[in-house]
């Protein structure tokens, strides 16, 4: 791995991320996990750990999990162990919370995304099943606390990586890649403003090939803007008291959007122990190969598969194939336009360039694109077939997405873009040319490549742009010859 | 029928009087409810309902009337407070859960009552079922202001043995005719010894430990104590049955009739005698009362293996390890702030957590809590917990080699009969009484305790039988026909 190096510092980042499930019912109970209840009305005895209740296992949320390690190439143990974590915390009914420790779910994978061209992997070290806590709430009540257990019990898989991500820009782009996997796959429904996405960034600085360095943790990042601000600051803070000859003293550290800050939440010294034991109340979690090809069948195509077909079945260079794969809706929509049309590599820069654009431009999903993938398609057959250049048919697709028409052929018409393809009349504006510039003509002749150019520009603002600019090449060597 | 005797019927009996209209279920329930009154002094019950136990009844007498009567319609029973009733108030003998009306029953609470069963109250116990006295109960009983020790019907100045001894002592004194129990580590077994009645903790898994107030999790198994093995059998079998949808580690196999192999011969019966339990330390009055109990099964048929279980002595310092660790963690949601007791004074968050606990729990409960929470710290949980759990499990395989040469295994409950109340203040000369029933509790295995004779002053043994994983109605069995043999089960406490 080449890192950019800041100051001569090494910036070294692992990721923890909180993905709540998008299951009906609670992890260990079967309350429902709908968000924006009144409080305490999705809470049923188990979540409020009422004397006598006991944990049972959902099983959605184990699919959820052999999914993910499906998705991510990880191994799915056969057999997993929760384990309770105690602390106090008025949140945290039972006195402790239910997770994997020793063994968990899912063990190792992988997640694979670009950053500009280079292709990045990082590497899991695991991902957990467990519940989240409740809510404590601090601010209306005056000299109080208010508790709201309706997401206590909610599935969660907590994702935790090793520390490869080299830089902010590393770290936000593996995030948006994990975001987009779990997405994908359906078990998180991604809103990270509700908190269904939660990430939490260990960073650290070092001297290259020097040990890692002391790291400090950033809590619950729920916006990718908010990871990008609060990593750099974390990392210029870091370099800036190393600089100053202080050491780093491992700690947990929240983000303030408002100054742009991390502080300190808590320093080692004060870390709990947990006092992690196997949870007695469950059962260790049994997962049959039949339940793991069960799954497997029913998921739809991993981003990676249907990545490795685009460059197979279309041809695609590995780039466009991950790009393309980003999401399932982008994806869908590339090939439908790329069967319609034929031409798949066409529709690929058509899909990440003047599409994607669009899109980004409105902050709006595919779900609202506003040019079909078929439109797309018979646009680019018109491009194919010699009727419109690649300039013109930029044209045609900024009039079909403003919606000023919706058919390919009669907004060529009507716009009057179709490219000169009769060589009889390109034939006399190549001689018109020609003669109006004797001294581009005789530089021509003396080798100079510029001046031919200038002759095909020429011709093309004499043919308003619709000549075909191939045809015209060969045409002005002929004649030149 | 006269009244005057109806508590001397056993369960079965009662429920054939009951079907056939010789005693309606209220009536019943009338005059066990007038026992406990008038028997108050024993200190067994901490709650009645009366209001409640009749409207139970009436609905009994309802369906019988109806011809849709359950096996046991209109039987009156009665709950160790540890298990979660609608009816009643839940205590778990704790101050802090004082007042504590549960919004959902038990399992085993509601299997009863959907046999028939008809609740007369809740039962004393040790305090979250810790002990083997009773007298860790931090609750009034019935009839009194402030806690009082429940008292052994043999001797009232006994202890009824513990956690289950007002569960003993109520079927001792007949003020049910079978009630329920706990047991972690011989909380059935030992206060029927203590008491002279007989009483069954199934194989792990089998009752759902829904409801059941959590102790220790991987130990807690819930049973009936009763006058007879046949009894026994009777609740055992309305009790236990898969419960998948709340308790993950209630077994998948389906209700049994455990009373189907009684009568059986125990002609070739092999019953293995660990040397075990018959070393330093067992009384000798324990110990002839066992070994004349031991002579009745060969008159019976049965033939004497000796076999050895050789880390019988590990099995105490095991238990105090891992029942404690869990039990930290099992009680840490109790802590003042959606239910039960709460310091009334506090200034922070923490200091609420730690008035609360410090006030709500008693001095054997908090003993247990920082021993368990010791235990798990980190760079002692290698050391303790996970040793514990090897240990466990060779202890479970010891059982396993035996087994290959016997069929059952018998031996004494306890040590000793019935102790002086407030003569045993050491704890860890409390935990070594434990010795003969920790066994089988770290296995999982399903053990009873049978009476079996009297020792010095009248007071009641306990013969132990363990059996094998889901033997329990060979070992119901083997109780009942010793029972046929002998009337030490049938005997009442004088004045009783």
């Amino acid at each position: 791995m080449t890192a950019k190096l800041i100051q001569g510092y090494e910036v070294v980042i692992g990721f923890e991320t909180h993905a709540q499930l998008a299951t009906k019912a609670k992890i260990f109970s079967r309350a429902s996990t709908a968000f924006g209840a009144e409080p305490n009305t999705q809470a049923c005895a188990v979540d409020l750990a009422l004397p006598g209740t006991l944990p049972v296992m959902n099983r959605e949320a184990v699919a959820c999990a052999i999914k993910l390690g499906l998705a991510l190439g990880s191994h799915i143990a056969p057999q997993s162990i929760f384990a309770r974590k105690n602390y106090f915390y008025p949140d945290l009914p039972k006195g402790y919370q239910i997770s994997q420790f020793e063994i968990p779910v899912v063990q190792g994978g992988e997640v694979g995304f670009y950053l500009g061209d280079e292709k990045k992997t990082v590497r899991l070290v695991r991902a957990h099943l467990e519940e989240d806590a409740g809510k404590s709430l601090h601010e209306e009540f005056h000299g109080m606390s208010g508790i709201d257990l309706n997401r206590a019990g909610t599935p969660l898989l907590e994702i935790v990586t090793e520390p490869d991500m080299r830089s902010t820009d590393e770290a936000v782009a593996y995030a948006k890649a994990l975001h987009q996997i779990v997405t994908w796959i359906g078990i998180c429904d991604g809103n990270m403003q509700e908190g269904s996405f939660r990430c939490d960034a260990n960073v650290s600085v070092r001297r290259p090939g020097q040990p890692l360095g002391t790291r400090r943790e950033i809590k619950n990042l729920n916006s990718f803007k908010y990871m990008q601000q609060a990593i750099d600051y974390e990392i210029r803070w870091q370099i800036e008291q190393l600089e100053d000859g202080h050491k780093i003293q491992q700690a947990t550290v929240l983000f303030d959007p408002d100054t742009g800050e991390t502080r300190a939440m808590r320093t080692k010294e004060d870390a709990a122990d947990y006092r992690y034991f196997p949870d007695p109340d469950l059962p260790p979690l049994v997962i049959a190969p039949e339940w793991v090809e069960q799954v497997k069948a029913a998921m739809p195509e991993l981003p990676r598969a249907m990545a490795t077909r685009f460059v197979q079945q279309y041809g695609l260079p590995e780039y466009d194939a991950t790009t393309l794969t980003q999401s399932q809706a982008m994806a869908a929509y590339f090939e439908d336009a790329a069967k319609a049309c034929g031409a798949p590599k066409l529709a690929s820069n058509w899909v990440m360039g003047e599409v994607s654009r669009r899109l980004n431009t409105e902050e709006i999903g595919m779900d609202a694109v506003k040019v079909s993938s078929r439109q797309l398609a018979a646009l680019i057959g018109r491009i194919g077939d010699g009727t419109v250049s690649n300039n013109a048919a930029r044209q045609v697709f900024e009039a079909l997405w403003s919606g000023e028409g919706s058919d390919v052929d009669a907004v060529i018409e009507a716009k009057g873009l179709k490219q000169m393809n009769d060589s009889g009349a390109l034939e006399k504006i190549i001689d018109e040319v020609i003669a109006a510039n004797p001294a581009n003509v005789e530089q021509y002749k003396a080798g100079k490549d510029k001046a031919f150019n200038a002759l095909v520009g020429q011709v093309m603002k004499a043919s308003k742009g619709k000549a075909n600019p191939q045809q015209v090449n060969e045409l002005l060597k002929a004649k030149l010859a | 029928m006269s009244s005057t005797a109806l508590h001397d019927l056993g369960v079965a009996q009662l429920a054939a009087a009951l079907r056939g209209g010789q005693v309606s279920a209220v009536e019943a329930a009338r005059h066990f409810l007038a026992r406990a009154r008038s028997h108050q002094h024993l200190g067994a019950y901490v709650a009645l309902n009366e209001d409640a136990t009749l409207a139970q009844a009436r609905e009994q007498d309802a369906s019988i009337a109806a011809g849709t009567a359950a096996p046991l319609a209109g039987v009156p029973i009665a709950h160790k407070d540890i298990f979660v009733t609608r009816d009643f108030p839940t205590t778990a003998a704790s101050r802090m859960l004082a007042g504590y009306r549960s919004p959902f029953d038990a399992t085993v609470v509601a299997r009863l009552a959907g046999a028939g069963c008809v609740t007369l109250g809740k039962l004393n116990c040790d305090e979250f079922a810790m002990g083997g006295t009773n007298e860790n109960s931090a609750v009034a009983p019935v009839g009194f202001d402030a806690p009082q020790p429940v008292r052994n019907p043999w001797d009232g100045a006994r202890v009824p043995g513990g956690s289950s001894g007002g569960s003993a002592a109520a079927v001792a004194a007949r003020l049910a005719p079978a009630v329920t129990g706990t047991d972690t580590g011989g909380s059935i077994r030992q206060p029927a010894s203590f008491c002279g009645v007989t009483g069954i903790k199934p194989t792990y898994g089998r009752a759902s430990r829904y409801g059941m107030i959590a102790f220790a999790s991987s130990l807690d198994q819930a049973g009936p104590m009763a006058r007879s093995a046949e009894d026994c059998a009777l609740l055992l079998s309305a009790m236990c049955g898969p419960d998948p949808d709340r308790d993950s580690t209630s077994l998948d196999r389906p209700a049994e009739d455990f009373g189907r192999a009684l009568g059986d011969s125990l002609e070739g019966l092999r019953i293995g005698v660990p040397a075990e339990f018959f070393g330093e330390g067992l009384a000798a009055d324990v110990h002839a009362a066992v070994d004349a109990a031991l002579k009745e099964y060969e008159k019976l048929g049965a033939r004497l293996v000796p076999i050895t279980l050789p880390r019988t002595d590990l099995s105490v310092p095991v238990y105090y390890i891992l029942a404690p660790a869990e039990a930290s963690s099992n009680l840490s949601r109790f802590d003042g702030v959606r239910y039960g007791y709460r310091a009334s004074q506090y200034s922070d968050l923490l200091d609420m957590y730690k008035k609360t606990r410090a006030q709500g729990f008693g001095d054997e409960v908090k003993r247990r809590i920082m021993i368990g929470t010791y235990v798990l710290s980190e760079g002692y949980y290698d050391a303790y917990y996970l040793q514990a759990q090897k240990l466990r499990r060779m202890i479970a395989d010891d059982f396993q080699q035996a087994f290959k040469e016997c069929d059952l295994i018998a031996g004494p409950v306890a040590p000793t009969t019935a102790w002086r109340l407030g003569s045993q203040n050491d704890p860890v000369a409390n935990y070594l009484a434990d010795i003969y029933t920790l066994p089988a509790s770290l296995a999982g295995l399903p053990g009873m305790s049978v009476p079996a004779g009297f020792g010095e002053g009248g007071l009641p043994v306990g013969l132990q039988l363990i059996g094998n994983y889901f033997q329990e109605a060979r070992l119901l069995n083997a109780a009942h026909r010793l029972q046929q043999a002998t009337d030490f089960h049938l005997r009442a406490p004088e004045g009783i």
